[in-house]
């Protein structure tokens, strides 16, 4: 296998992960991620070195965004109904991050996440979404503070066991 | 105190993430210190990082399924999403990077082709839908076919096919890539969904065709400047049969009388 490739099997988990969070739909995000790997393969002459990492994330944020704008004409799906199907049994604490993220328009999630989940550094995401560094780090804090605000209103006052 | 010293959001924000240049981070805890609402902002921020990872960090320790194998994906021509958005995805991608688009847009395909594929990820995407599957239901269906028939620009007239065991659940108008298109969503009461989109193009008429995409499979022809895609469920064999049923009952209206 050639060492393109290779680099791009490499980066398959990582695709899944974000395009899972990116998503909250594991059939969504894995057929995104394999679109984002066909097309990544088709443009391998397209590729001149550099960030591996941040070519595939681009891809898969552009694809991602191309399918909102198909979806845009539907109307508004309730989050309550999408997070329940996402929601694993007694993991209550993933199941408010996933309705959190719900919140967040696609450029925060795409950021936050980006930064939280995948570890890419400020500047890495600005080029991953095509916008100056400045604009990320609001993003981020608008994405944080949407989270927080979420979780702090919904969620019912912890009660202490004693 | 002085400007040096004051925090701002964004610090906060670089400080969590570990972005911050090495002088400020003293700064920075320094601030915390003093600042509780502050600390407790930060102490949340980490805390929703820690629930993401929770969340989602397991997949990277995932084997990936074999649908994602490279060499078996190399060889397909189209993605199931991409397909649609190719020439945009591929403007957007270099526009975003600086990479270069050159040779991305050479990939030729027809109206037809392009529209066939446009009709399989609509397919994809509103047959899973539980509460919005249509805009318009198709109890409606006068009101359905005559605004459908103003926006695509032809008359429209969506098949009967009760004798196959499909009710017509209602449709929706979409983007197509030459213009407004229009969907009609049938489902039989295995709760099976079968889709016609249907559009105009530059093609006069062809005969039935056939095409898969995932899991789906759909049957497409061209009648009188009117293209339509027949999707459904690959594996049912229905398929077959109700496009054929849909075929000749356009054909048959749209025939030169007399």
């Amino acid at each position: 296998m050639s060492e393109f490739r290779e680099r791009i099997e490499a980066a398959i988990p990582a695709l899944r992960r974000y395009a899972r969070a990116l998503t909250r739909d594991a059939e969504i995000a894995d057929d995104i991620v394999q679109d984002t790997l066909v097309r990544a393969l088709r443009s391998e002459h397209l590729f001149h070195g550099g960030d591996m990492r941040a070519w595939l994330y681009t891809i898969l944020t552009n694809l991602n965004r191309n399918r909102l704008r198909t979806l845009a004409r539907r109307p508004v799906v309730s989050p309550i109904k999408d997070t329940d199907a996402t929601a694993s049994g007694p993991d209550s604490g993933g199941r408010d991050i996933v309705r959190a993220l719900e919140m967040l328009t696609e450029e925060q999630r795409s950021a936050l996440l980006l930064v939280v989940l995948e570890s890419l550094t400020y500047r890495e995401v600005s080029e991953v979404q095509g916008v100056p560094i400045g604009t990320v780090m609001s993003r981020l804090a608008r994405a944080r503070n949407e989270i927080k605000a979420y979780l702090d209103g919904e969620r019912p006052a912890l009660r202490r066991v004693k | 105190m002085n400007d040096r010293d004051h925090v701002s959001e964004e610090e906060l924000n670089a400080y969590v993430d570990n972005a911050l240049p090495a002088d400020r981070r003293g700064v920075v805890e320094a601030w915390l210190s003093t600042h509780p609402d502050d600390a407790a902002r930060v102490a949340a921020w980490r805390r929703q990082a820690e629930l993401l990872c929770h969340r989602y960090g397991h997949l990277e320790y995932e084997t990936p399924p074999p649908r994602f194998n490279l060499d078996r994906l190399a060889r397909r021509r189209f993605g199931a999403l991409a397909a649609v958005a190719a020439s945009l995805a591929a403007f957007l991608i270099g526009a975003a990077a600086g990479w270069t688009v050159h040779g991305m847009e050479t990939e030729k395909s027809s109206d037809l082709v392009r529209f066939t594929n446009d009709a399989l990820v609509a397919y994809r995407l509103y047959t899973v839908e539980v509460r919005h599957p249509v805009e318009v239901p198709g109890d409606e269906r006068p009101h359905l076919v005559q605004w459908l028939s103003k926006r695509v620009g032809s008359p429209l007239n969506p098949p009967e096919l009760d004798k196959q065991g499909l009710k017509l659940v209602g449709g929706r108008l979409l983007p197509g890539p030459t213009g407004p298109s229009a969907f009609f969503m049938y489902e039989n009461p295995a709760g099976e969904r079968f889709t016609l989109y249907c559009g105009r193009v530059s093609d006069s008429e062809t005969a039935l065709r056939y095409t898969t995409g995932g899991q789906n499979a759909a049957y497409y022809w061209v009648d009188r400047n009117l293209a339509y895609v027949l999707s459904g469920p690959m594996e049912t064999g229905k398929l077959r049969e109700i496009a054929q049923a849909a075929y000749d009952q356009i054909d048959r209206r749209t025939a030169p009388q007399g």
